[in-house]
């Protein structure tokens, strides 16, 4: 008899979803879907707002991410104004950038995924999670838990606090960097380059030991999208957005990411509150796209670090063209950590870091703006229309997860037809489904701007759409 | 002028017969929580905020509105005072949208401040989540109602110390709202003189300066007062 299995709530992720996997007569897949179940109306809520309240607003959307939200706002708000910020709030922009990405990228690894890497995806579910890593990796699950701290500092030391910070405004930035947060940045230097480096052997080990995951776990071809500087080299906040396909040829490059209109669709699916962008020249879903740390690394030429350039050609040697399974995203994500502390650490030595000129003033010169800024979890953009006193009349926010959406519902669909035969589904099994998704770290908060309750389901559904079987997980579970 | 003795808080103190049981409290360095108060202006009472006891009198009188008297026994700090005055910002929070964490004067709001200081850690009452818009079509300044009192310290400088008469009151109760001038959008008010003290007056971040962002609305309310202070004594006469 066929059958519907639903993962319901998705663990280890930020945010709340469902996965449901789609049975056929004799118990084998048909098809899986990843559904947010989660809404927000975000959009629709900060119409009538001044732009320039958002981005204390926006941030808000997102406690892990906030400084994408703040930083995408900002531009979105600069555009509108139609300024050019002073070079020195650009470089303070990008320096809290590098530190989100820092403290979003090590809380994928080390909290979320690390567990199911080192411990197992056989271990039992109480254990599989971070306090589990505390007690058997005690000394790397410590290393990671600081480096994210490294990442929050740097936040804090430029805006003040960790979580939310108002600091980026349309036009600039409030402050700059002081001489006691250069130094206490600095002084974490060592620590964070030997962590980085510590995560990024290990995974070279994991490479050996999950090449079955490699080959299994979101293995397909897609487009990849992100933002690169002028010579093709790795770019979190500026430059314009390039698309390679899965041969890893660059089929757009230089694209003004101000007009993502003009190449990115976006289509709805009746099973999720995610909309699912696309590369409209290729349609729907063609068009089909990935972004976030596998993307932009798919998409770069050359880092600009020399550590982590070194960590990218050997990243390179792992796909034929383009590197093509989303398990790489962890690798990737690593090699990022790496780029953006050697960033900061130059950075640091930048004296314009402690310019008082740090704000641009206009009135509203652009009844539209568009800030988009890399997120670690992929493009974000920020699209806002304005009346003439600069009341929000339009709301178009595109994240990281949604653009990912059609790739993460292919990633659990192969993970299911690999494992599942026979209406035969063992816990475990229903992690590595789940890890499927926690590939792309995706930010559910974010993607859907989400009123939801956190537990996972997985339902079993037949042919003729019956719920066959709930597999239900409650909360405090992995 | 003659003084007047009495007492607040048991403390004996006097007064001057013109002065306000506020105005009294002040000088015995005894602080009644106000939010329409503002120095410089005229009082209206509106708030209920600085409600205080009086010995023989069964109703709450407010502080700012009442002339002290001969032999008045007052208390400020009573069970019943601090529960009303609790409720009473309460009321004030449910009645418009009052968002701290993404407003302009997060972090210098007096509404926000009194609520932290008299203990309101969450609103028992219902909140009315009225649709208010806001006014930004004037060049320097904005008008949120969402997060207007209705306090009127707007409209008293405005009219009072500036004399421009820009700023007023339209409607009734929950319908009340400031209006510029005849209930226009302020940017096309031919009687505005820009000078911003309405913005300066605002307890909330009902008025910004535009452009403002989160928690950057900060006032320099002494300004106000120096204005006022320099015409009574002639400080500007030669």
């Amino acid at each position: 008899m066929s059958k519907r299995i639903v993962i319901d709530p998705v663990t280890r992720i930020e945010g709340h979803a469902k996965i449901s996997i789609f049975l056929d007569d004799a118990g084998n897949v048909l098809d899986a879907e990843f559904h947010v179940v989660e809404f927000r109306g975000f959009e629709k809520f900060c119409e009538g707002r001044p732009f320039s309240e958002m981005p204390g607003i926006t941030p808000r959307i997102c406690g892990i991410c906030p400084v994408s939200h703040l930083l995408a706002s900002a531009k979105a708000g600069d555009a509108i104004m139609a300024v050019k910020i002073p070079p020195a709030a650009d470089k303070l922009r990008r320096l809290m950038n590098l530190g989100q990405f820092i403290q979003s990228h090590a809380l994928s690894f080390f909290h979320l995924s690390a567990p199911d890497l080192l411990l197992g995806w056989d271990t039992p579910p109480p254990q599989r999670n971070v306090f589990g890593l505390i007690a058997s990796n005690t000394e790397l699950a410590r290393a990671g838990i600081r480096l994210r701290q490294f990442g929050q500092e740097i936040i804090e030391m430029l805006g003040g606090k960790k979580i939310h910070p108002a600091w980026a405004v349309p036009g600039g930035v409030r402050s700059a960097l002081t001489n006691e947060g250069r130094a206490g940045i600095r002084a974490w230097l060592p620590e964070v380059y030997a962590t980085s480096k510590i995560a990024l052997d290990l995974f070279n080990k994991i490479l050996e030991s999950h090449k079955r995951e490699i080959q299994i776990f979101g293995n397909f071809p897609s487009l990849f999208m992100g933002l690169v500087d002028a010579e093709g080299t790795w770019e979190h906040h500026g430059g314009k957005l390039r698309f390679v396909d899965s041969s890893g040829s660059v089929i757009a490059d230089q694209l003004d990411p101000q007009k993502y209109y003009e190449f990115i669709g976006e289509a709805v699916q009746k099973s999720s509150y995610l909309k699912s962008p696309y590369y409209s020249p290729l349609g729907f879903p063609d068009g089909m796209y990935r972004v976030g740390p596998l993307a932009r690394l798919n998409v770069s030429e050359q880092m600009g670090t020399p550590k982590a350039e070194a960590e990218l050609k050997k990243f390179k040697k792992l796909g034929r063209g383009a590197v093509s399974s989303s398990f790489l995203y962890h690798y990737a994500r690593l090699i990022e950590i790496l780029a953006s502390i050697e960033r900061v650490e130059a950075a640091l030595e930048d004296p314009e870091l402690f310019s008082e000129d740090l704000r641009a003033d206009a009135g509203i010169n652009s009844s539209r703006g568009v800030g988009v800024s890399e997120a670690p979890r992929g493009t974000l953009f920020h699209d806002y229309t304005v009346d003439r006193g600069g009341l929000l009349t339009k709301v178009n926010l595109i994240v990281a997860t949604g653009q990912n959406n059609l790739a993460m519902n292919q990633t659990v669909t192969q993970i299911a037809r690999y494992y599942i035969r026979n209406h035969d589904v063992p816990e475990p099994l229903l992690n590595r489904i789940e890890h499927g998704i926690r590939c792309y770290d995706p930010c559910l908060s974010c993607s859907t701007h989400a009123v939801g309750q956190m537990p996972l389901q997985v339902r079993l559904i037949a042919p003729d759409g019956a719920v066959l079987k709930i597999i239900n997980r409650g909360l405090g579970q992995s | 002028m003659a003084a007047k003795t009495l007492t607040i808080d048991g403390k004996q103190i006097s007064a001057d017969e013109c002065a306000t049981i506020l105005e009294a409290a002040a000088d015995a360095g005894i602080t009644i929580p106000t939010l329409c108060h503002l120095e410089g202006v005229y009082d209206v009472g509106a708030c209920r905020l600085c409600l205080v006891e009086v010995t023989g009198i069964s109703k709450l009188l407010p502080a700012c509105t009442t002339k002290v008297a001969e032999g008045m026994e007052i208390r400020t700090d009573t069970e019943r005072l601090i529960r009303y005055r609790r409720m009473t910002l309460e009321l004030l929070l449910a009645e418009r949208n009052h968002v701290c964490a993404v407003c302009v004067a997060n972090g210098h709001c007096e509404l926000q401040t009194l609520a932290f200081n008299q203990g309101v850690d969450h609103v028992r009452y219902e909140y009315c989540f009225p649709k208010w818009e806001v006014d930004n079509s004037h060049a320097l300044f904005g008008m949120d109602h969402n997060r207007c009192l209705l306090c009127t310290r707007c409209v008293r400088v405005c009219w009072h110390i500036e004399g421009a008469g820009t700023k007023n009151v339209s409607g009734r109760g929950a319908k009340a709202r400031i209006i510029s001038d005849l209930n226009q959008p302020w940017g096309t008010s031919d009687t505005c003189t820009k000078c911003g003290k309405c913005v300066m007056a605002c307890p909330t971040g009902a008025l910004f300066y535009k452009g403002s962002t989160n928690s950057e609305m900060e006032r320099d309310r002494d300004k106000l007062e120096f204005i006022v202070t320099a015409r009574e004594k002639k400080q500007w006469i030669a």
